[in-house]
């Protein structure tokens, strides 16, 4: 219960902070930090438009999407505190949940019969599917490290042992951020201001929907962000009491989102050829974890 | 001989260009270009004499500075060897007369529409049965993108053939934006309506075609324009380059979600059209040229005050350069992305900043000097490898040769010479080129008078027109998703080619 309050706070502010570090960082005020929250209140009011082309597949995606990463949400953990749900395992179940609902919003873009919206389809289905084996040996690692499948078990053990753990933290909060950029196609990946359909990922797979759809769209995105970092924080509050771990938890999303705000202003892009290399590298990351689990376990011969 | 000689803005009677048969036509003109990199067809077109179509060729030599003009007699129907099938040069030049005239071409390789002109010969065509390229297979898509700018900029429709993210071919169809600039030169009488209509061809070069403009009818007065005058011309379009450039790097910047450039250059693109808001009372120009006339004049004061806008900009433009230069993500995207050969440019026959990024000197300051750049010696700027990354260097470069150039001529103001407006009117059965340097490239305007010194007829050619193709070539085996980029670095007009 901790963890989902948390993480609805922290979703509220998340997209508010990236936006007015790109804005500082340009020499402009920037919107207040609650902005994106009006923006999706106002599109909430709205109703909804729908293209002829278009059928039911295209009208339920949104609703599937947002369940999808609610439902991911409950799973997560706040250190000692286990998420609503938690059961061995629960780690694979949040990883598919949030692929059922990807599997939707690439269904519903091909379902316009746009030809940007196959193209942005595609290229979502190719990253998401460069980035699962990265999550998944990351999260391997840990289970391996710890001896326990579900998140809530597997973070508060993990500091137990050995100090050798934070250096995995590390590496693992550089994998689960990258995860965060590429699903919420932030930059270097994806640019989520651009007007040019032909070079966006994700925000050309929304270009139809509207209203009420598009405000669940951007409200799952907002969410998506505040639970990666929320799993970024476990990997290291694992062993804090509660006054100590909750502050924590806000300056670590606080700094988060400032990193991207920065990223996203200092550098351009990648060329979309070198998107899918990048995301690979998060793969040999992921293994640098796992041999580092295997080492602390002393299982290397 | 059968062709005259004339120089960049002078007037000659038409009955002194020769009239030669087709054949002696086809022969000659596309003998000019035959391995000559130094000629290019600044303008062929057609206008009509009774129920004949007489074309007239130009041929534009950089190194002797002279231009060649021939023309030919031909009946509207007629069904001709086009000159495209021995060089690309005049493959949209033919395609125009064709639109217009329905002059046959029976070997032309692209006889497609151009931009839809009201006048146009063949009323069924319209725009939304362009006959595009299409292709016949399980593996290729196609996008089209467009009429509406995904920036609501200008209207154009792009069709991509692809091969999954890879482009094959790209085919431009332009004609939205026709208005019929060159009837209303005719239509409009007054001197000054005109002058609008010079200054609306295209909305980012209100200076280098209403220099042109004014040029044009200049020389078919007889007027010679007083060294104030063209002291204002030269310096308009060297600012309108630099705060056009400027912007463009900008908008480069934003395509590549590049913030911090796009934002730095953004801002110093303002300093420069506010102080053209400052000396002629608009940012973009308009009102400040007008043929005859020194309708504002540069004063000593405005020298002085353009003196500290360059000197608080230049600073700050070196700076964000060396940034943007070293940033290895920008680069990345840059280099070796939409390369345009040489070979390309040649045979397609761009000109301005389209032909200088891959090594061909196309530059009509230095080759058809006119204003005041044949004091200014001016070296054109070039590069080698036609790719994004060369045209944003040659933004960078001419911005700060432009600005040497602006800080040389405030160094002495000339002396206001007082309005002269006193204009003969035009010569009758005359015909005149003018050739300009605008940012993106040459500008050619041409005049006919008839027999009582009215305009007969009014030719317009933008550097566009050409250097579109330029444009589709580029972004071929490119990624889909480089065009936007490929897009900006040429940054061409759709309303200077739409006329």
């Amino acid at each position: 219960m901790l963890s989902l309050i948390l993480i609805l706070i922290a979703a509220a502010f998340f997209t508010g902070v990236i936006v007015r570090v790109k804005s500082m960082a340009s020499g402009r005020k920037g919107p207040g930090i609650l902005q994106p929250l009006f923006d999706v209140f106002r599109l909430f009011k709205k109703g909804v438009v729908y293209s002829e082309t278009t059928s039911f597949v295209f009208q339920i995606a949104p609703t599937i999407y947002f369940s999808s990463v609610v439902m991911a949400m409950l799973v997560v953990p706040f250190g000692q505190s286990k998420g609503i749900l938690s059961f061995d395992g629960d780690f694979i179940f949040f990883a598919y949940i949030l692929a059922l609902g990807k599997f939707f919003s690439i269904i519903s873009a091909m379902d316009t019969g746009s030809s940007f919206e196959g193209m942005g389809a595609s290229r979502e289905a190719l990253y998401s599917m460069f980035a699962e084996p990265a999550f998944f040996i990351l999260m391997g690692s840990l289970a391996l490290l710890t001896g326990h499948t579900n998140f809530q078990e597997m973070f508060s053990a993990l500091h137990i042992g050995s100090y050798i753990s934070y250096a995995l933290a590390i590496l693992g909060t550089f994998v689960l951020m990258m995860i965060a950029m590429v699903e919420n196609s932030r930059m270097p990946i994806d640019d989520p201001k651009t007007h040019l359909e032909l070079t966006m990922v994700h925000e050309v797979m929304i270009l139809d929907n509207s209203g009420f759809d598009l405000g669940l769209i951007l409200t799952a995105g907002y969410l998506k962000f505040a639970i990666y970092g929320a799993l970024v924080v476990n990997l290291f509050i694992g062993v804090f009491p509660l006054q100590y771990s909750i502050p924590m938890f806000f300056v670590i999303q606080f700094v988060l989102a400032s990193g991207v705000g920065f990223i996203e202003s200092f550098m351009a892009r990648f060329r979309m050829s070198h998107n899918a290399q990048f995301i690979f590298v998060l793969t040999s990351v992921s293994l640098l974890i796992f041999f580092g689990a295997l080492l602390i376990l002393g299982k290397f011969v | 001989m059968n062709y005259t000689t004339i120089i960049n803005n002078q007037t000659i009677p038409v009955s002194d260009i020769p009239e030669i048969s087709y054949n002696e036509f086809i022969d000659l003109n596309t003998g000019f270009l035959t391995d000559s990199p130094e000629r290019h067809c600044v303008n062929y077109f057609g206008s009509r004499v009774g129920n004949q179509v007489r074309l007239i060729c130009c041929i534009a030599d950089d190194n002797t500075h002279q231009i060649y003009v021939s023309s030919c007699l031909i009946k509207s129907g007629d069904s001709l060897d086009s000159f495209t099938a021995r060089n690309f040069n005049f493959e949209k030049f033919e395609r125009e007369i064709h639109e217009n005239f329905g002059v046959g071409y029976n070997d032309h390789p692209w006889l497609k529409p151009v931009r839809y002109a009201k006048n146009r010969f063949d009323q069924s065509q319209t725009i939304a049965n362009y006959p595009f390229f299409s292709i016949e297979s399980d593996e290729l898509h196609e996008v089209g993108v467009g009429p509406i700018h995904a920036g609501i900029i200008e209207p154009g429709h792009f069709r991509f053939i692809c091969n999954g993210e890879q482009i094959l071919h790209l085919e431009i169809q332009l004609g939205y934006q026709h208005r019929g600039i060159e009837q209303q030169f005719l239509a409009k009488k007054k001197l000054l309506q005109r002058t609008t209509v010079a200054e609306s061809i295209a909305g980012d070069t209100v200076v280098g075609h209403t220099t042109a403009f004014s040029h044009v009818w200049e020389s078919l007065c007889g007027f010679q324009p007083s060294r104030d005058i063209e002291y204002a011309r030269t310096l308009a379009l060297e600012l309108e380059r630099m705060a056009v450039h400027t912007g463009d790097l900008s908008a480069v910047c934003t395509d590549i979600a590049y913030q911090l450039g796009s934002s730095v250059f953004g801002r110093l693109r303002t300093p420069i059209i506010n102080f053209m808001q400052e000396w002629g009372g608009n940012r973009l120009s308009k009102g400040l040229i007008r043929p005859g006339r020194n309708q504002f004049p540069f004063t000593p004061e405005l020298a002085n005050r353009l003196a500290e806008i360059l000197d608080i900009y230049e600073p700050d433009f070196l700076e964000m350069n060396e940034q943007l230069f070293q940033l290895p993500s920008a680069l990345s995207r840059f280099e070796r992305t939409g390369v345009v050969s040489y070979d390309d440019v040649l045979s397609i026959g761009t000109v301005g900043m389209a032909a200088r990024m891959s090594g061909l000197c196309r530059d009509t300051r230095q080759s058809h000097p006119f204003g005041l750049y044949p004091e200014l010696n001016h070296e054109p700027i070039i590069k080698h490898h036609g790719d994004v990354y060369s045209r944003v260097q040659i933004r960078k470069a001419e911005v700060k040769q432009s600005m040497q150039y602006i800080r040389n001529l405030i160094q002495h103001v000339p002396e206001i010479s007082g309005n002269e407006s006193v204009f003969q009117s035009p010569k009758p059965n005359s015909f005149t080129l003018s050739l300009v340097e605008g940012w993106r490239g040459e500008i050619c305007h041409c005049a006919i008078t008839d027999e009582l010194g009215e305009l007969a007829y009014y030719k317009v050619k933008d550097p566009s027109f050409h250097n579109w193709l330029a444009l589709a070539l580029a972004v071929r085996n490119n990624e889909i998703s480089d065009f936007p980029i490929c897009n900006k670095s040429f940054n061409l007009s759709y309303s200077g080619h739409d006329l």
